[in-house]
This record gives structure tokens, C-alpha cells and sequence, in this order.
């Protein structure tokens, strides 16, 4: 798919935007604050209804106004769809497909897919476990979007547990037989129902994942002339990548989930044995939990496990091979939503500046054939030749198509 | 900032739920303008509303008298019996005109973010008023979103084994997320009549 047209008011720090694009690669010059990323983050967030840089809704609306709409046009398989999306401070966010009647901003997941690569993405591999969730997170709802509701769901059940586990506790720790132990079981089953639901959502996903992400870092990793290699699933120094789903669960997950030639857990029956296993746990660590007043067990406390060779990325692997991971992760995700039916926009926001030559050219050469690839630079010399094709410049609050 | 009581008046206003600085404000304009007489009218009604009203002592719904007027409408079968959140949950269902037993007004779901447990909700009274009304069913119609499924699952797990007592849920339709008084009446009519059993 591509992005024919996008259009924003008090976006950020554009007021007003109007921009039409071509499929193929464009590249966006303009020197460092001018709203590149703030651009490209808005066809962001209409693809996952969250920004990659900021947590909440607010700072997207242009300082001194209270509302904010991303207009997208987004061509498919030959049809034109017109997503726009209105961010207002202060009440419900609200969206239309196609000038119809308002909706829900969930309901216009899936119509635009994107997979953004920022300067941020090493936090994928050096950041926290948090980060790697909500990678994952990200890209089960790009593919699915149902699962929006399902992590909502999930977030707000745990909240609402684990406010009573610290008040349950409190009242044990003072000799209380309180109510709240019995509506404890409550909580428990609903975090187990979504949970398991999560987990079998992110074990498919990693399943299906893992294969791309070991191509993909090859592909990378691989001298820029010799492509042949990367089939063998080598870097230069000869290890490959391998990513696995850790689940809070531990040996308690049943077996065969999260693997690629395993058993799928997303059908009723694997999210069923997931409920089973997340409820035996939770009674298991029950006392823990009332002591501490947190959340133990679920899909909060997993981690996407990453590693080259036979040593974990984090903490191991050298500057360039953890951007070499960081990518491989985007490309995969990219050849999955490919391989899903849906190619997905692809925007590389400033990351050339952060790459050693190699890997500049390697990443070109890997996107140079995108249906769309929307590049951000602060200078022509970042972009590497492949990509260069339609140029905008950026600056002044305004984009200028130049060629 | 507005000189003295007209900004306390912005204030109040702006304490309600729903209602935003901005709207406070052209409430408050509003009502400056307004005509003396539509002004006391307004005071008198809300004079009137927390002298006047009472809760059912039956179903806990807002009442002119101590038992409001569906429970002591004796048309309305007492043995049927639709557990709702708030007040306004009765208005909603009662606008479907498909259900034609009784309420019980919970005041409110599980919610420990809030604070609010079994205890703080009228539960008790529903179990009491099951014991000694004859209940044969109860229809659970708290809202679908987070906490209202959770006080429905508790309210099932508490009921299931009394004797001769079918308990349902409403059916599924009802979009996820939401507040029972939003859900349009043919939707909620038809959950209610296609609700299921638990
Ligand atoms: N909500 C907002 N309202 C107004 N300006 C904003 C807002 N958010 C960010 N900006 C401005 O946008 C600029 C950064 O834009 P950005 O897209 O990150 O630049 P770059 O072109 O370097 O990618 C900063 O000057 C910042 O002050
Ligand atoms: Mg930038
Ligand atoms: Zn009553």
C-alpha cells in the first residue's frame, strides 16, 4: 500500500500540512526541528494509534490548540481509502473512514500499515523488557488489529488487580479477613481470560516472526556485494540471530508455544491450556502477590529475547551489530506484513545518520524496492543513492516537492 | 479568572461530570443572562431534588416515595428481577419496553481503583431480597467494559448455587467497552432478549 496524500492540522508543530506522495521512495530534507518526525510520526499514529516517540495523546496537539486531525489518504490493491483521525484534549478521540459517520479511532486499524524506523530502535535491543513488549505489542495490532482491544482489556483488568492486591494486602498484614480476598478470584480469572489471550496473540507473533528476524539480520549483516550469503543466515563473523518468546510462566508455559514448527496457541483450544496455565500460576504466587502488592504472572512481565550466537544482544553485542539487530527487527516485521497480504508503508525517520556505511548501504539496498519508502534526512549525503527519489525539502513550516 | 462569584460559579460548574472549563464558562455566562424567573426555577428543582429524593428501599433506584414506582407496580412480575449499575441503566433498559420484571440498583461496579468492593455496593440486598421475594431470575446488566464484567462474573460466582434460581447475562451485541446507557435500544432490546444463560 501507499500513502497518496496526507494532510494535518495542528499536528505537532505543523499547523497546516498538505502534501501529495508518490509510491516508490521520497526523501524529506530539511535541517534538524523543522518537523520532519512529526510528520512521519502522524502516519504513525494512524497506523497504530499511539506515537513511537511519546507515551499520551497530548504533546501531538499543536501547543495553544485543542485539537488536532491527521487526514491520510492510502491507496490498496487499487482502492482508495481517506482515514481521517481528530486528537482532541479533554475528551474522546474520534475518526471517519471514507467521509462516513463518525467512529471509533480503533475501527480504522488495519487501513493504513506502517513500520517506522527511528534513531530510538536501539532501545529494542539495550532498553528494557518494556520496550521489546511493546515492539511486539505494536506489531500484533498492525496484524491484527482486534488485538488493540484485547491489550486494553488486559491493561485495565491488571490495574484494577492490582490495586486490590495492595489493598488486600495491607488489610492481611493488619489481620483483616477482608472482602477483597474474594473478589480477588474475580480479578484473577478475568486477568487470566485476557492474559492468555495476549500471550497466545505475542507467542504466533514471535513464531511467525523469528524466521524473518534471522533472514533479515543476515541480510544486514552480510557484505553489501554478496547477497548470496545471506541465505545461509550468517553475518561476517558467523552467528546468527535468533529471537524467542520469555514468558513469565516459565516451565509452566505449555509446551510447543512460540515456536516456529510448534502449536499454534492463538486457536480456542491453546488460549484455553494459556488460562489454565496463567491461573494455576497465579494461585501459585498468590502469597507473593498479596505480600508485594504486584502483578507476578502475565504478559506485563515477559520479555522478547534476543540473541546472537550463542550470547544474548543485550549487554554483548557491539554498537553496530545491536543496530544491526535493531533493523533486522524492522525489516521482519515488514516481510511478515508482506507475507500477511498487506504491504505496509515503510519510513526511515533520520536513521542513515546513525548507520556506519556498510549498513547504510546493506538497509538501501534491502528497501530500494518497497512498494513506498518515506526517507527523513537532515542533509542529502545521509541517503544512500538507491533511494533517491522524489525530493522534498523541509523548512519554515512548510514542504516544498523539488524533483 | 472572573471577579468573585461569577467565577465560583464557573468552578462549581466545572466540578460536574462531563462538563469542561469551556463549557462551565458558557453555562455560567448563560444562566448571567438568563431571566430571573428561569433562574429560580432552576434553584427550586435543585432544592427539590436533594430534599425530595429518596432511594427505593426495595431496588435502590431514585424515588419520590420510599418504594419507587416499578416496585410497587404490581403489572411488574417480582420474580424476575434486572441487576443494573446506576439509575440511569433503569431509564435505558426501560426505554427498550422488552423487559417487564423489577430492578436492582447496584450504585456502582467492583472497582478496587476506586476502592469500591462487594461492600460498598448493594449486594446484600440483592442476596436478602432474593431469599425472601421469590426471585426465579436475575438478569445481569451491569455495563460491558472491565468492571462491570467483573461484577458480573462475582454476582454469577455468588447466585449460582441458590436453588431454583436461573441466572443470566445479557447477551453479547453490546459494544465492548461501553456504558449500558450509550448501547441504542435495539440493541439493548435485543440482548435482553437474547440473553444467555451462565
Ligand atoms: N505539540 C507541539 N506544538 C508545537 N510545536 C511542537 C509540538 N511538538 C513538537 N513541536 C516542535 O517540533 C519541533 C521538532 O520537530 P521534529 O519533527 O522532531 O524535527 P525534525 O525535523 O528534526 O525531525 C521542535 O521545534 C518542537 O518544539
Ligand atoms: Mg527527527
Ligand atoms: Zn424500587
Amino acid at each position: 500500500m501507499y500513502v497518496r496524500h496526507l494532510q494535518l492540522t495542528d499536528f505537532r508543530s505543523w499547523q497546516h500540512l498538505d502534501l501529495a506522495f508518490d509510491a516508490g521512495p521520497s526523501v524529506l530534507v530539511g535541517a534538524n526541528g523543522q518537523g520532519k518526525t512529526n510528520l512521519v510520526e502522524a502516519l504513525g499514529y494512524v497506523s497504530t494509534l499511539g506515537s513511537h516517540r511519546v507515551s499520551g495523546d497530548a504533546p501531538l496537539i499543536r501547543r495553544g490548540t485543542q485539537r488536532a486531525v491527521v487526514r491520510v489518504a492510502v491507496v490498496h490493491a487499487g482502492r482508495e481509502l481517506l482515514v481521517e483521525l481528530e486528537i482532541a484534549a479533554g475528551r474522546a478521540n474520534r475518526a471517519r473512514i471514507n467521509r462516513g459517520a463518525a467512529c471509533r479511532p480503533r475501527d480504522v486499524l488495519g487501513a493504513l500499515r506502517t513500520v517506522l524506523f527511528a534513531p530510538e530502535d536501539l532501545v529494542m535491543v539495550r532498553g528494557e523488557p518494556g520496550d521489546r513488549r511493546r515492539f511486539l505489542d505494536d506489531l500484533l495490532v498492525s496484524r491484527t488489529p482486534r488485538y488493540a482491544g484485547v491489550r486494553t482489556d488486559y491493561e485495565r483488568v491488571l490495574k484494577q488487580r492490582s490495586a486490590l492486591l495492595k489493598s488486600a494486602g495491607a488489610a492481611r498484614k493488619s489481620g483483616m479477613n477482608s472482602d477483597d480476598l474474594r473478589t480477588l478470584e474475580v480479578w484473577d480469572g478475568h486477568l487470566a481470560r485476557h492474559g492468555a489471550d495476549l500471550l497466545a496473540g505475542r507467542l504466533d507473533l514471535v513464531a511467525d516472526l523469528a524466521p524473518h528476524v534471522a533472514d533479515a539480520y543476515a541480510s544486514v549483516a552480510a557484505p553489501s556485494e554478496a547477497s548470496d550469503t545471506a541465505s545461509q543466515g550468517v553475518d561476517p563473523s558467523g552467528r546468527s540471530a535468533d529471537v524467542s518468546y520469555r514468558s513469565s510462566l516459565g516451565s509452566s508455559l505449555p509446551e510447543g508455544f512460540g515456536l516456529t514448527r510448534g502449536t499454534r496457541a492463538g486457536d480456542e483450544q491453546g488460549r484455553k491450556s494459556l488460562e489454565s496455565a496463567l491461573l494455576a500460576e497465579l494461585e501459585r504466587v498468590r502469597g507473593q502477590e498479596l505480600e508485594r502488592g504486584v502483578s507476578l504472572v502475565g504478559p506485563h512481565r515477559d520479555d522478547l529475547d534476543l540473541v546472537l550466537g550463542d550470547a544474548p544482544a543485550k549487554g554483548y553485542a557491539s554498537h553496530g551489530e545491536s543496530w544491526s539487530l535493531a533493523l533486522a527487527l524492522r525489516l521482519a516485521s515488514y516481510h511478515l506484513l508482506t507475507a500477511d497480504g498487506a504491504e505496509p508503508v515503510l519510513i526511515l525517520d533520520d536513521v542513515f545518520a546513525e548507520l556506519d556505511r556498510r549498513r547504510r548501504a546493506r538497509l538501501a539496498e534491502l528497501v530500494a524496492g518497497a512498494e513506498q519508502v518515506l526517507v527523513t534526512a537532515a542533509v542529502d549525503e545521509d541517503v544512500p543513492g538507491e533511494l533517491s527519489g522524489v525530493r522534498f525539502e523541509v523548512g519554515g513550516g512548510e514542504v516544498q516537492r523539488v524533483a | 479568572m472572573y471577579e468573585g462569584p461569577v467565577q465560583d460559579l464557573i468552578d462549581e460548574l466545572g466540578r460536574l461530570p462531563g462538563i469542561g472549563p469551556k463549557s462551565a464558562q458558557r453555562i455560567a455566562f448563560h444562566l448571567l443572562a438568563a431571566e430571573p424567573a428561569d433562574v429560580d426555577r432552576l434553584q427550586e428543582t435543585l432544592q427539590k431534588v436533594k430534599e425530595g429524593v429518596v432511594f427505593c428501599e426495595i431496588c435502590g433506584n431514585v424515588s419520590e416515595q420510599a418504594t419507587c414506582r416499578i416496585c410497587q407496580d404490581t403489572r411488574r412480575d417480582p420474580k424476575l428481577v434486572c441487576v443494573v449499575e446506576e439509575p440511569k441503566d433503569v431509564l435505558a433498559v426501560e426505554r427498550t419496553r422488552e423487559f417487564r420484571g423489577r430492578y436492582h440498583v447496584l450504585g456502582g461496579a467492583l472497582d478496587p481503583l476506586s476502592g469500591v468492593g462487594p461492600d460498598q455496593l448493594r449486594i446484600r440486598d440483592l442476596v436478602t431480597r432474593i431469599g425472601t421475594d421469590g426471585v426465579t431470575e436475575v438478569i445481569i446488566a451491569t455495563d460491558p467494559n472491565t468492571e462491570g464484567e467483573a461484577t458480573a462474573t462475582y454476582l454469577v460466582r455468588l447466585l449460582q448455587d441458590f436453588p431454583g434460581l436461573s441466572v443470566t447475562r445479557l447477551a453479547s451485541g453490546l459494544p465492548m467497552g461501553g456504558d449500558l446507557e450509550f448501547a441504542d435500544e435495539l440493541t439493548l432490546g435485543r440482548a435482553l432478549s437474547g440473553r444467555r444463560s451462565v
